[in-house]
């Protein structure tokens, strides 16, 4: 049986669990925790401290894992033992909340330290009145034109769909690039 | 969609450079403490900007100018719209098209220049919504000096930060100051920041004492660090004894190339079937 996994990664309630939730054959396996500081507390009740693990069975003989980090800095030392050996990443952002945008883009420059693997942006929570779009999520990143960054709803099953297909074509033209 | 957030975490810097590299039209409004701000763009372009406190109108601009009077500009009537009174003072010969164009710009740049001093505030940007009846820059202009000149400023925040990172650290004086201290003439802020020195009193708690800005207070810190007139004191303990071991890490699957690609290819599949 070959194993293969993507992480999904980005900070504190940006959609990491949902996201997985939505796609996983599996209940994701979760480990939530109540939420200790007022700040965070206003945002959720719980939250991701070791991971979120979901799962897609492709054939008898290939599985993809989807890690999902937890987003608090403090668990950060968790971030490198999971992107070992993965395919690509996503980060996912709340595009409706700026306040988190640095904090993206910090954890998009740890992750992108780990592995030189393909990675994607995902702008979620779009169905939100006050969300970024993601031309300007892009500006707003810094990030770079070659990088896709995707418009996402997390409990959208096909915006998500949309967003892992987006990753493995990048994965591919990755490959095609380097053959050459 | 309404561009929205908090200056604190998206800098006035960031978002005209937003805007400049998203070409946007419309009106960014800023309410930050004890400064409130209109800025208007046109396809990534600057062409108009008021600050809360100062009249946004042309006669406000006059008078602030020196133009006209207080009391010329009170007889102004406060119907006549920007574009009216424009052509009016052109039309009796009182101001060139070029002299106003030109007041316009300083007074627009002017604004813009002091809002990169604010980094706490509300923001919004408007997409597509322009002041209606004020004298608006022609031709607009270009933000790539301006973001310059902003970026500056802002590098040497950073810089700042990084040579003083730590605003919990607390001031001593000296034991032994040496020649560079004899000709220091400090400022009324330094003075300010003087009087609290005390091993008890952080820099932060300085800081909020005198009711600076973290910019200033490390600018004003950092001199005196350089002067050599004060030494920090480090907290007691360190961060060594924070970083834990790391759990061990599980194995990793490898791939030949050929195998990854069709590792791929089959979960390309799949997910489009799902």
């Amino acid at each position: 049986m070959q194993t293969v996994k993507m992480v999904i990664t980005g900070p504190f309630s940006a959609g990491k669990t949902e996201f997985i939730r939505t796609i996983s054959e599996i209940d994701v396996v979760s480990t939530d925790r109540k939420i200790t500081t007022d700040a965070e507390r206003s945002q959720k009740d719980q939250t991701t401290v070791a991971m979120d693990f979901g799962r897609i069975t492709v054939d008898d003989d290939l599985v993809l894992y989807l890690f999902g980090t937890p987003g608090q800095k403090r668990f950060d030392f968790m971030w490198e033992i999971l992107s070992e050996g993965m395919l690509g990443f996503i980060v996912i952002v709340d595009s409706s909340r700026p306040e988190t945008f640095r904090e993206a883009r910090s954890i998009l420059d740890t992750f992108r330290g780990y592995a030189a693997t393909p990675y994607v942006i995902a702008a979620n929570k779009q169905d939100h009145e006050d969300a970024w779009q993601p031309d300007d999520l892009r500006i707003a990143l810094k990030i770079d034109g070659a990088i896709k960054v995707l418009p996402c709803v997390a409990n959208d099953k096909e915006a998500v769909k949309s967003v892992l297909l987006e990753l493995l074509y990048s994965i591919l033209d990755t490959m095609d690039q380097s053959a050459d | 969609m309404a561009l929205k957030g908090n200056l604190h975490d998206f800098s006035f810097t960031q978002l005209l450079n937003l805007i400049h590299l998203a070409r946007k039209t419309g009106t960014l409004a800023i309410d930050g403490k004890g400064s409130a701000a209109r800025v208007a763009f046109r396809e990534g372009k600057l062409v108009y900007a008021t600050t809360g406190g100062a009249d946004g109108r042309l006669v406000g601009m006059l008078i602030r100018s020196g133009r006209i009077t207080p009391e010329q500009g009170k007889q102004i009537p406060e119907n006549k719209s920007d574009r009216e009174l424009s052509a009016m003072l052109v039309q009796a010969n009182l101001l060139t098209k070029q002299d106003l164009d030109q007041m316009v710009r300083n007074t627009v740049k002017d604004v813009v220049e002091r809002l990169f001093a604010v980094t706490d505030g509300i923001f919004r940007f408007e997409p597509n919504v322009l002041p209606d009846d004020r004298l608006l820059a022609d031709p607009p202009i270009n933000l790539d000096n301006i973001i310059m000149e902003g970026t500056r400023r802002l590098k040497e925040s950073e810089k700042l930060q990084d040579e003083l990172p730590n605003l919990e650290v607390t001031l001593r004086f000296t034991d032994r100051p040496d020649a560079r201290l004899r000709n220091v003439n400090l400022s009324v802020d330094e003075w300010r920041v003087v009087s609290y020195i005390n091993p008890k009193n952080s820099i932060r708690q300085i800081m909020q004492a005198n009711g600076m800005s973290e910019f200033q207070i490390r600018k004003i810190v950092y001199g005196m660090l350089q002067a050599g007139l004060v030494e920090l004191m480090q907290p007691a303990g360190g961060l060594a004894a924070l970083v834990g071991a790391r759990p061990p890490t599980p194995p990793v699957q490898t791939f030949t190339k050929e195998e990854k690609r069709s590792v791929v290819n089959r979960l390309i599949d799949r997910i489009r079937k799902m």
